[in-house]
């Protein structure tokens, strides 16, 4: 298996070459220092730019130079946030992405596939049509509303009543894991469980109710095609209960789909869901990413590209391992 | 063949009146209708009938696998096993006895394991639910019960997925299963339908040595009157949802009584003989269909010996003295057996 990893690893690698070269061809058509500094810039602020990101330089200067910093995530310095490389603003804006799209994510799969198996089994009978009401339900209402009325009634109407405890922020962002400086010098380790209920909890609810309306239905469908297998019957014949057939033999079978889904949605575990982050005002990666387009802001953007196609191509390779752990018939070469 | 089991002894399953519906988007179809035979220990029952009588509806209406919301039981329909109606039993004690005292096993080899656990898990889950045994004995007891079954290396097998093994060393697989908790009665549905010749040949050896050996009582159904011949001691033949002639194998080869079983013996391929290089004859007409059966005989529109009288009543299915049964009017006397034979 390590083999195989590393063979597609490699093969991948020109792939990512490629799409590098896409990237930083196209950020180039619209000069970005222009597009930075507005029409008019003075000669020494444009040099200064061009200068930092070795603008000046031929193409394919830049180009093997990008390439042979990205192990070490080196893109630069933000023009924006002068005095911060673009990798400490990547990776500050991880640990609040991932607070909330972890959950989101694991929820959402895990709910939405319980009530697909138990959806699916009692196909037609009315659990199924009240279960499969309430996805289309979930689904068919935008994120918007769902937004606007968790934080009127989880956030604002609570304050607004001066109850003693309101569940959510209305704005604003903590950390609520991680190192935290300590008067007198040195670090210390810190988690505050409240503090995630306060920022993540909301956009988590909001995120898994949006999620399981597709997933459910994506993952019903999935298991009523289990459910009229064969080995189902077999299974009843042995002895097996109702839950055991759901739960362990229809569940794995159903896995490869399940992971193909849900490996789909993984890229959203790094951009973060760029809707939710700016309403939660939640500063992770889509945050970040959006406000550094919304600034121009040159090397945040390549950098940030960058580490987002390689994510995907990992992503890819992942899937494939884990197809062959799920399912004893894929075999890797 | 054996000659049947006598029928002193007390059966361990008694089927009285299984009448099995279902709703369907078309109203209610009734697939099989009053369906009453007894089960001796130890016997080996064959169900024969064209496809779609209800062959499987009887025998997945008495292990009430089929789905409970579409299928309605007739109100007066038993199945007596070991002192208790099973169409009355709640849903533990049909689990309890699945498995353990009356298994299955079913057409498709290839389809019928799960594709994505390994063989011996397949085999132990069984012991899980209906033995105290502890992982490492139900280890153990599913490679012996491999090596029952004559599948070579059940060390190795064990390990293995059913996609790595042949459709008949899969359907041995699936009588391992069947037979690892040593369940009284045994019912297999078309078990060797879609394996090749020999393979078929080799299953059914293994069933007939295994019964003997566990002393289980086996209902075969197929409907390859050569299967029956092979292995069975009893038959019982089933038109459109109706049980139409119950007796002895040799019975029903040679003196069959019912106009439909004398027309499925007939259309069985006899190898050598005059009758090699002739068209197969096959039954003429169609099954009907279960949502317009005729009032009467529902053989009458295919039966060669109908009378106005098989068209307005439907005959019962009634119990001669040497305990054969046939549902016709005018059963078929020897005589005229032999002479319709004689015609074709
Ligand atoms: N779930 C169901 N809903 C509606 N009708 C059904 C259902 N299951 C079976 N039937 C009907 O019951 C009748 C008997 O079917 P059954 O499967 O018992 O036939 P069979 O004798 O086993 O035939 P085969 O030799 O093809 O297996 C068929 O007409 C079939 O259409
Ligand atoms: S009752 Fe009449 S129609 Fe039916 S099988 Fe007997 S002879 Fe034929
Ligand atoms: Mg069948």
């Amino acid at each position: 298996m390590w083999a195989y990893v590393l063979r597609k690893l490699l093969y991948n690698i020109p792939v990512y070459f490629g799409i590098i070269l896409l990237m930083m061809a196209a950020l180039r058509v619209n000069d970005p220092v222009n597009n930075y500094l507005g029409k008019h810039p003075t000669p020494e602020q444009r040099l200064a730019l061009e200068k930092d990101m070795g603008l000046d330089q031929p193409f394919i200067v830049q180009y093997v130079r990008f390439i042979v910093h990205i192990p070490l995530l080196d893109f630069g310095d933000s023009w924006k946030y002068e005095g911060t490389t673009v990798r400490e603003r990547l990776i500050r804006a991880v640990p609040p992405s991932l607070s909330f799209t972890v959950p989101t994510l694991l929820a959402a799969a895990m709910i939405s596939i319980v009530v697909s198996l138990v959806s699916a089994y009692y196909r037609g009978r009315p659990v199924d049509k009240t279960l499969m009401i309430l996805a289309v339900l979930g689904m068919s209402v935008s994120y918007l509303v769902y937004i606007i009325l968790g934080q009127f009634f989880g956030a604002f109407w609570p304050r607004e009543a001066q109850w003693s405890l309101a569940p959510f922020a209305i704005s604003g962002y903590e950390p609520w894991i991680g190192m935290k400086d300590v008067e007198g010098g040195g670090s210390a380790f810190f988690f505050s469980p409240t503090t995630w209920v306060t920022y993540c909890l909301l956009p988590v609810i909001v995120g898994v109710i949006v999620a399981m309306g597709y997933d459910t239905r994506f993952y019903r469908a999935v298991m009523v095609e289990e459910c009229t297998r064969d080995y189902i019957i077999t299974a009843l014949a042995k002895g097996a209960t109702k839950r055991k057939i759901m739960f362990v033999h229809m569940l794995k079978n159903a896995l490869i789909p399940i992971v193909t889904r849900v490996m789909t949605t993984l890229p959203f575990l790094i951009t973060g869901s760029i809707l939710l982050e700016m309403f939660f005002n939640i500063p992770g990666m889509g945050k970040t990413l959006i406000t550094a387009i919304n600034d121009n802001d040159f090397p945040m953007i390549q950098g940030f590209v960058a580490v987002f196609a390689a994510v995907m191509i990992l992503t890819i390779i992942l899937t494939d391992v884990i197809y062959a752990l799920v399912d004893p018939r894929v075999r890797l070469s | 063949m054996n000659a049947p089991t006598n029928s002193t002894a007390a059966p361990v399953l008694s089927v009285r009146n299984l009448t099995t519906s279902f709703r369907t988007d078309m109203g209610i179809v009734t697939a099989i209708d009053g369906v009453s035979f007894d089960l001796a220990a130890g016997e080996t029952l064959g169900i024969v009938g064209e496809s779609g009588c209800g062959k499987t509806v009887t025998s997945k209406s008495i292990m009430r696998l089929l789905p409970e919301h579409l299928t309605i039981y007739g109100p007066d329909s038993e199945v007596l096993f070991e002192g208790s109606d099973l169409m009355k039993a709640n849903e533990r004690t049909m689990r309890r006895v699945r498995g353990d005292k009356i298994a299955m096993i079913f057409q498709e080899p290839m389809t019928s394991l799960n594709p994505v656990f390994r063989i011996g898990w397949q085999l132990e889950e069984a012991l899980k639910y209906h033995t105290d045994l502890n992982r490492s004995e139900r280890r153990e007891r599913a490679i012996e019960m491999l090596r029952l079954v004559e599948i070579p290396n059940p060390e190795h097998r064990v390990r293995e997925y059913p996609h790595q093994l042949s459709g008949g060393m899969r359907q041995r697989v699936m009588i391992a299963i069947a037979l690892c908790c040593e369940p009284s009665i045994l019912i297999a549905d078309e078990p060797t339908t879609a394996l090749d010749v020999t393979i078929q040949a080799q299953i059914l050896d293994l069933m007939a040595s295994l019964k003997k050996k566990l002393n289980t009582a086996i209902m075969l159904i197929t409907h390859d009157l050569g299967v029956i011949a092979q292995v069975c001691d009893r038959v019982l033949v089933m038109y459109a949802g109706r049980v139409i002639e119950d007796a002895s194998v040799h019975d029903i080869f040679y003196r069959p009584q019912h106009p439909y079983t004398q027309a499925l013996l007939e259309s069985i391929p006899r190898s050598g003989g005059k009758e090699r290089g002739k068209r197969l004859p096959t039954i003429e007409g169609m099954v009907p269909s279960l949502h317009e059966l005729p009032s009467g005989c529902r053989f009458s529109e295919r039966c060669r010996y109908c009378e106005d009288r098989c068209v307005q009543e439907e005959p019962d299915l009634l119990r001669a003295e040497d305990g054969r049964r046939v549902r016709c009017h005018f059963p078929l006397s020897t005589d005229r057996t032999a002479a319709a034979r004689g015609e074709t």
